[in-house]
């Protein structure tokens, strides 16, 4: 678009629509990281070959598009128009899935999802009981755009809140209509955009900076790297009209180094904005001139924080700073910076377009709009949801999630990452927003939620959390260096059988020091985990203190593996499968674990044929009498 | 390194660029690397130690012609990576983190990659193995070698 204008754009994409028939079927594949793994790259490459070699290209369009969510179910093929959607695809199918549904209209029904409740087999992607209840305003478009390919970005009115912005409204006109929209952050905060906007705006200085945190460090929550995978503009486009909004030229994408797909597309998107003249100087002809950089992290989960983010970007150690001065005030290189995270971002787009109006019908009282959730860990439909404020935990577990794997119990979820908390099953109807999960004693965070069942031991999981932030401390703070320190040993102490009953005191006086006692978040939250299972959970803390059980037999120093010589055939093959040759008896002789030699790995459980299932976990009193029976032999 | 200096303005917001690059094009930063970034940007060279320590991107010793890769997020944690790390472990007789004598592997583990759906979730050199099991581990390590031998077969005919 050479010299663009609003008008220029609104022509190229009438073009770009006229152009594309729009009952062309059209082959999706999901190119999202998940289904990376699961090899689609080698899918799509084989449709494009198939599509070339049968010479298919004026039938059938193909297109890799960002990620659709359903990660449990990948590789993933959605047909267009129709939406039918295929499931597990792999290299055999694709053959039939031209010949057949491409050419043919006709469905394979060995490729549908089956909705394991009803045992029926579902044609359409909106039909499949995991989309149906989720609201995706924000994640939808990844499904229908090539990441890589602006065109697509732009025919599904790309860009056209931009034009607005720049054309229609004046800065203060989108902060008010921001402010009226009652978007709050998503990263974890919840503070207020348009308010936060507001104040980087007057804040007097000729040079101001926008910043994107794409830092997603939570372990388990990867929904901002799907948007900067699947759909880049959209951040952009976010970025233009906040940088417009607040009188700043010049803006950073601070994205996390193990995200390698997602430095990619950003970077090929921003080159794309430039060419088509939506980025750099008089964007759109307009008086107003913005661009942004790409930064690449290196690995230090303290640089979510704001200010370490940007002592960061400055070439320092990522160390957090005393606030105030907040960086509304003095932030990168001392100048006034507005840093959202990457889904806040790609919210503004939809709340200028749409008007606040409408975004404030979606949500809660206080929290408005959607939130993507990484909906993982014991769950059956593991993947990215997208869901209004206040739906309940259960909707969203069961109904959207499809319940807990292997059909165990739910035990507990945990929101937020290592500053959230866990939440417990009484709690499962509470409709789920900023105020009701700070009330639980957790957070929202960016959004990461990760299903615990059964055989989850839940001081296990705050032991893990809280290793976790202890090793990605600073230092700068002494109760945060030391105190997580400290706790963490406790922790471990107590889940290998050397809890004292003092511990649960010494743990919560040790939560209040590093609480009050920390400069940043990382500080501040890092004793959710504990304080929250012990909320909840601590029978559990009391079993493995005073009973040294481990009730969800999940403790390795806690446990014993036994074989049931009433149950066992011996058929030989835990025996093969002991890495450390713990296992004697012959074929059809009963099987018997050396205990002294088991390092306890759980082999042989994983192998025991489940119709025979001899192999189980042991622990407390049942663990002591079989180390007394085996002593005695 | 020269050539990679080049490319970079001798401005302190520069380190973490630089340290990428030198990072991937030769493996780890070496002391004399240290010492030539430092001059390139009028820094000190404990300044620039200070920062590269800091990340985990940066390491100061080469890493193994293999690298094996456990992701450790949460939905791993909870579906048994912590046991499947432990037998690569024991198998390779080093901690996480280290690299075997002979130079031929290199454990790592990984805050989290986000394929959550496949967890626990083993990584060799870029290639995904999902749903992995501690009676996986020896496989897996098979054919990271096996790999090694086809090439050179293929390389020796």
């Amino acid at each position: 678009m050479k010299k663009a204008d609003p008008k220029k754009l609104e022509e190229l994409r009438t073009r770009i629509n006229e152009s594309r028939d729009k009952n062309k079927t059209c082959i999706t594949i999901c190119g999202g990281t998940g289904c990376h793994a699961y090899g689609c790259e080698e899918i799509a490459q084989t449709f494009k070959d198939e599509i070339e070699k049968q010479k298919l290209e004026d039938n059938i369009d193909l297109r890799v598009t960002g990620c659709h969510g359903f990660c449990e179910r990948g590789p993933i093929v959605v047909i267009q128009p129709q939406g039918i959607f295929y499931q597990r695809v792999k290299k055999e199918n694709i053959n039939e899935i031209i010949s057949k549904t491409a050419l043919g209209n006709e469905i394979i029904p060995g490729l549908l999802y089956e909705d394991p409740q009803t045992e029926e087999k579902i044609e359409k992607e909106k039909e499949v009981p995991f989309y149906k209840k989720q609201r995706r305003i924000i994640f939808g478009r990844n499904g229908f755009i090539d990441p890589t390919d602006i065109q697509d970005y732009i025919a599904l009115d790309g860009y056209k809140a931009v034009s607005q912005a720049l054309f229609e409204r004046e800065p203060e006109e989108i902060i008010s209509e921001v402010k009226k929209s009652g978007l709050r952050g998503r990263g974890g905060g919840g503070f207020l955009t348009g308010k936060k906007w507001e104040i980087c705006r007057n804040t007097d200085s000729s040079e101001k900076y926008i910043i994107c945190n794409a830092d997603e460090g939570d372990p388990g929550a990867y929904m901002d790297r799907s948007l900067l995978e699947g759909n880049p503009h959209s951040i952009i486009e976010g970025m233009i009209i906040g940088a417009y909004a607040i009188g700043a030229h010049e803006g950073y994408i601070y994205v996390r180094l193990e995200y390698p797909l997602a430095v990619k597309n950003i970077t090929l998107a921003l080159e794309k904005a430039r060419e088509y003249g939506l980025l750099g100087k008089s964007i759109l002809g307009s008086d107003f001139d913005f661009d942004i950089n790409v930064f690449k992290g290196a690995g230090a989960f303290v640089s979510g924080e704001e200010t370490s983010l940007m002592a960061s970007i400055e070439g320092r150690r990522a160390f957090p700073r005393q606030r105030p001065p907040y960086p509304a005030d003095k932030g990168l290189w001392g100048k006034p910076t507005n840093i959202n995270n990457v889904e806040t971002w790609a919210n503004v787009p939809l709340i200028i377009e749409k008007g606040a109006d409408w975004y404030t019908q979606i949500g809660t009282e206080t929290s408005k709009g959607t939130k993507i959730f990484s909906l993982v860990g014991k769950i059956n439909n593991t993947g990215l949801v997208e869901v209004p404020m206040g739906m309940t935990l259960r909707e969203i577990i069961y109904d959207i999630g499809g319940g807990i794997k292997d059909g165990k119990k739910f035990k507990a979820v945990q929101t937020g990452g290592p500053s959230g908390g866990c939440i417990p099953v009484d709690m499962l109807d509470q409709p789920i927003d900023f105020d009701t999960l700070t009330r639980a004693g957790s957070i929202m965070g960016s959004g990461g939620m990760i299903v615990m069942d059964e055989d989850t031991c839940m001081v296990d999981v705050a032991r893990y959390f809280l290793k976790f932030t202890q090793e990605e401390s600073c230092g700068k703070c002494v109760p945060c260096r030391i105190g997580t320190r400290e706790m963490v040993d406790i922790l471990t102490r107590i889940t290998k059988g050397r809890g004292e009953k003092e511990d649960i005191k010494r743990l919560k006086e040790l939560a209040e020091t590093v609480k009050n006692g920390s400069l940043c978040g990382l500080g501040q939250t890092a004793p959710n985990p504990v304080l929250t299972t012990l909320r909840y959970f601590m029978d559990e803390y009391k079993a493995h203190i005073e009973q040294k059980s481990c009730l969800a037999l999940s403790c390795k120093d806690l446990i014993v593996y036994h074989i049931d010589p009433e149950k066992c055939v011996g058929c030989l093959l835990c025996k093969k499968n002991c890495p450390v040759n713990a296992i004697s008896g012959e074929r059809k002789e009963v099987h018997v674990i050396d205990q002294d030699l088991c390092i306890k790995c759980g082999a042989c459980l994983d192998v025991c044929p489940p119709k025979v299932s001899a192999v189980s976990k042991h622990t407390g009193k049942e663990k002591q009498r079989i180390l007394e029976e085996h002593n005695k032999k | 390194m020269e050539k990679i200096l080049k490319q970079f303005s001798p401005e302190r917001k520069e380190l973490i660029h630089i340290l990428h690059k030198v990072q991937a094009e030769n493996g780890f930063i070496s002391p004399e690397a240290i010492s030539e970034i430092s001059q390139h940007l009028n820094m000190s060279e404990g300044e620039v130690y200070g920062v590269l320590t800091f990340y985990n991107a940066f390491t100061l010793e080469p890493k193994g012609k293999h690298t094996i890769t456990i992701c450790m997020g949460t939905a791993c944690h909870v579906r048994g990576a912590p046991a499947v790390l432990d037998e690569f472990s024991r198998r390779l007789d080093i901690p996480p983190g280290q690299t075997t004598e002979d130079k031929y592997f290199t454990l790592e583990t990984v805050n989290c990659v986000g394929a959550c759906a496949l967890g626990p979730i083993v990584i060799t050199d870029g290639d995904y193995h999902g749903h992995a099991t501690t009676n996986d581990v020896k496989k897996i390590l098979d054919q990271v070698k096996d790999e090694k031998q086809k090439k050179k077969n293929n390389e020796e005919s």
